[in-house]
């Protein structure tokens, strides 16, 4: 029987860069390797993460009780806008790029992204975009416009100076995304090993390669609707002025028609990893993986239709709601077949229960009442009563917390030996899964109750009388649950690196291509080039003779792309000409910076293709 | 287990031939580098598709200010239009120049390219002055700040396309672009060029010609 020490058997490859990696700060700053771009992205995410959750800490306690003015108008305004667009932005979104990075070219048998330079740049203009919007508190104010800059409340006349930083940083992070997404789709189409066909594609890859599709060509609207409100504050067009004939609509077609594919960017990563978790803890293969991949693929195509459930109130007309209403219904059916699967995956199983299978099981029922009470709001009239109160934060915050932030914590639990080659403490974990969950059906399930009893989204103070007082205390006191829980996360990691157990190449006796490598995995990822024969080539080379992944006898010839200070280099050009337009409403002469930016992008760009790689 | 080998899907399909020798596989057969333009096209269209919606979406909405047949020279743009057309054409000249391995006839195709787009913008620049002088700014209706941002916005990509043509034909004559490498990469760079000169059809037809019809 053949077994994954088989593969520490091949020869070891035959190397060559055209520049060697140095050591130390340089290497981080140069690397173009998928791996380490992967682990600055996650470090950034959990970074953001406890950031985004202290946010929300400070102003759960100014609702904690009524009347209170620890936080009130724009101070309150401020750290909800933030908390929402450091959590969407900073924190959830390059964790899902860091598992993007990290594990989408191990799992099809690939030694890096299609562009590995072009990598690099993404994350340095998401770095960049990142410390542009907290770069408000420092030289303004945090952005008080919600993290849904509605035009024209973001707009000179009534949002405040913070939203300068708001747009700026995220015309960034869309180029980030625009230019990862373009990466990405075409490592996961065109970078698959011999045999790994479309259907041999772990559920993971699959759905990061529709996510690609989904920020390749949702964040245009956004930048383009980001463009107009940059050119109203800075220049003084008139998009979103309704003196001069602007329509408010404007800003929340383009927010939406990208805010909704981006829901989905933050579920569809979850779902994947809790397809690939759930089948290695139940002992079974995942049930109906086409219909799953599939499922996500339709997914994907009718999240780009449904974006007006967001503006059942703005009035568009009772033609448009209902098409609306329509589309918001049937996204719930490919929903529902996923989480049947699971449940198909987990019935008859040899279950047994490590973290990450406690993550991935909890995510089941939590991200099922987001999804009930999302379905709710496809019905357009219980949309009017229920928008813009309570009910609806609690709606959304089971789907991102109970639903992708429990699919990404599955994420770091089974995947973090393979990064480090470090185990992580199981019994820590644990009492970070019960301290979470715990918490955050504290926190958010009375929410559900004060939206049906009228409590609006978006104020900081509510009277005494107004019969919230308790369900609001209770959500306040969960946040402390979690906020305990993600920090013994974060000291279990920390811990971890020092004095985890050694992991071994397939801790958990997995099935898919990453677990196939050393962990943490050489620069080359795999010393010969896999082929696949199934879509669980790893379990079927343990358990078939017949499909046995063949261990070649011979070196494999290896060219890896060198580092390179490129991308930080057109970066800083990107960074340099979005810094320029906001001095631009310091001193009208400062726009030169934009321009010495410009020659920085066209220079570094010539630099760039001109160096042998 | 050879024969499996080698006829398992995407063995052996050749190699990436862009530079980026990260992996070897190349799974559809189809350079990455073309595989990512058609990709970034697509978002392309997003882009557009969202200045030139917005544009039609505040179509006759302005409270004040010129009208467009006010300050729409059909005349000019005409032949600004008939300009980047023809660079469409020494652009898909160059791109067959590359594939018969002719670089400095390429090379030459390219400046010509090149030379026509930076034409049009100077043309665009010229109208863009023109509207101001006849009171159309920016900041005076919502046509003008549509207009100017929606076509803005295709100058400067036409401008990004002058730039990275004009790199080419230094890569060339510096010998950095060998003839094995030329062809797909002049190619993408074709892809690029003709599809901002559709987006530019687009404007011309919808926004310019069926302002004339009545």
């Amino acid at each position: 029987m053949a077994s994954v020490a088989d593969f520490a058997q091949a020869q070891a490859p035959v190397y060559h860069q055209e520049r060697p990696a140095k050591s130390g700060l340089v290497d981080w700053l140069t690397t173009v390797d998928h791996k380490k771009i992967g682990i600055l992205y996650g470090t950034a995410g959990v970074f953001w993460l406890l950031i985004g959750g202290l946010e929300a800490l400070l102003f759960r306690l100014q609702l904690a009780k009524p009347d209170q003015d620890l936080f009130i108008g724009t101070q309150y305004n401020g750290l909800v806008t933030m908390h929402a667009t450091t959590m969407v932005f900073l924190a959830v979104m390059p964790m899902i790029a860091g598992f993007s990075n990290y594990f989408v070219p191990l799992m099809i048998g690939a030694r890096d992204v299609a562009f590995p330079r072009l990598n690099a740049f993404s994350w340095y203009t998401f770095l960049f975009g990142s410390l542009v919007i907290n770069a408000s508190i420092v030289f303004a104010h945090f952005p008080a416009g919600g993290w849904t800059g509605y035009a024209p409340l973001s707009t000179r006349a009534y949002g405040n100076d913070g939203m300068d930083f708001w747009w700026a940083g995220l015309v960034l992070l869309a180029i980030s995304s625009m230019v990862a997404g373009v990466n990405f789709v075409v490592t996961i189409l065109n970078m698959r090993a011999p045999g790994m066909t479309l259907m041999r594609v772990p559920v993971l890859a699959w759905m990061m390669l529709v996510i690609q599709f989904l920020l390749a060509f949702s964040f245009p609207p956004i930048a383009v609707g980001l463009i107009f409100l940059a050119f109203d504050r800075t220049f003084g067009a008139v998009f979103y002025e309704t003196a001069m004939g602007g329509d408010p609509h404007l800003w929340q077609h383009l927010f939406w028609l990208f805010g909704h594919p981006e829901v989905y960017v933050l579920i569809l990563p979850s779902m994947g990893i809790v397809s690939e978790v759930l089948p290695v803890f139940a002992r079974r293969p995942l049930f109906g993986q086409h219909a799953v991949i599939f499922s996500g693929v339709f997914i994907g195509f009718v999240g780009f239709g449904v974006w007006g459930h967001h503006m059942f109130t703005a009035g568009m007309g009772p033609i448009a709601d209902a098409v609306f209403a329509a589309t918001t219904a049937v996204i719930a059916i490919p929903t529902g077949v996923k989480i049947f699967n699971w449940l198909g995956t987990l019935w008859g199983g040899k279950l047994t229960f490590p973290v990450a299978m406690l993550f991935a099981i909890s995510f089941i029922p939590m991200f099922t009442i987001g999804g009930l009470s999302g379905v709710m709001h496809a019905n357009a009239p219980l949309d009017l009563q229920q928008h813009d109160s309570y009910f609806v934060v609690a709606h959304f915050h089971y789907v991102l917390v109970g639903g992708a932030l429990q699919g990404l914590f599955s994420g770091i639990y089974f995947y973090f030996p393979k990064i480090t080659g470090k185990m992580l403490s199981e019994a820590l974990g644990k009492a970070h899964f019960w301290l979470f969950l715990i918490g955050m059906n504290m926190t958010f399930w009375p929410m559900h109750d004060l939206g049906n009893r009228g409590m609006p989204r978006r104020i900081y103070t509510y009277p005494a009388d107004a019969g919230w007082n308790f369900d609001n205390l209770l959500a306040t006191a969960g946040v402390f649950f979690m906020a305990a829980g993600t920090l013994i996360m974060v000291y279990n990691m920390l811990n971890s690196l020092k004095n985890g157990k050694e992991a071994g190449r397939d801790p958990w006796d997995a099935n898919t291509l990453e677990w196939m490598t050393t962990s943490p995995p050489p620069a080359h990822n795999f010393d010969f080039t896999p082929v696949v024969f199934s879509e669980r080539p790893l379990f079927d080379h343990k358990h078939t003779e017949d499909l046995a992944i063949p261990v070649p006898s011979e070196a494999e010839q290896i060219h890896m792309p060198s580092p390179s200070w490129k991308p930080l280099v057109v970066a800083t050009g990107a960074l340099l000409i979005i810094v320029g337009l906001l001095l631009f409403n310091v001193a009208p002469l400062l726009w030169l910076v934009s321009v010495a930016g410009a020659l920085t992008v066209v220079v570094g760009i010539y630099q760039w293709v001109s160096e042998p790689v | 287990m050879s024969a499996e080998l080698a006829t398992a899907p995407g063995h052996d399909a050749g190699h990436d031939d862009h530079g980026h020798v990260s992996a070897e596989n190349n799974f559809l057969g189809l350079p990455n580098i073309k595989l990512a333009m058609w990709a970034f096209l697509g978002s392309e269209c997003m882009f557009f598709g969202s200045l030139i919606g917005t544009y039609f979406f505040y179509h006759g909405k302005s409270l004040g200010g010129p009208l467009p047949t006010q300050v729409f020279s059909l005349t000019i743009t005409s032949i600004s239009t008939f300009l980047l057309l023809m660079s469409s054409m020494t652009m898909a000249l160059a791109v067959d120049a590359t594939r018969l391995r002719k670089l400095s006839q390429a090379r030459a195709y390219i400046l010509a390219t090149a030379v026509l787009g930076a034409t049009f913008v100077g043309f665009q620049i010229y109208e863009f002055s023109q509207f101001v002088s006849e009171g159309l700014k920016l900041q005076t209706s919502l046509f003008g700040s549509t207009f100017f941002v929606m076509t803005g916005f295709h100058g400067a990509h036409v401008t990004v396309g002058v730039i990275w043509l004009t790199m080419l034909s230094m890569l060339i004559s510096n010998g950095k672009l060998n003839k094995d490498k030329a062809s797909v990469t002049v190619e993408v760079a074709g892809l690029y060029w003709h599809f901002v000169d559709i987006v530019w059809i687009v404007i011309f037809t919808f926004v310019y010609l069926l302002e004339f019809i009545k």
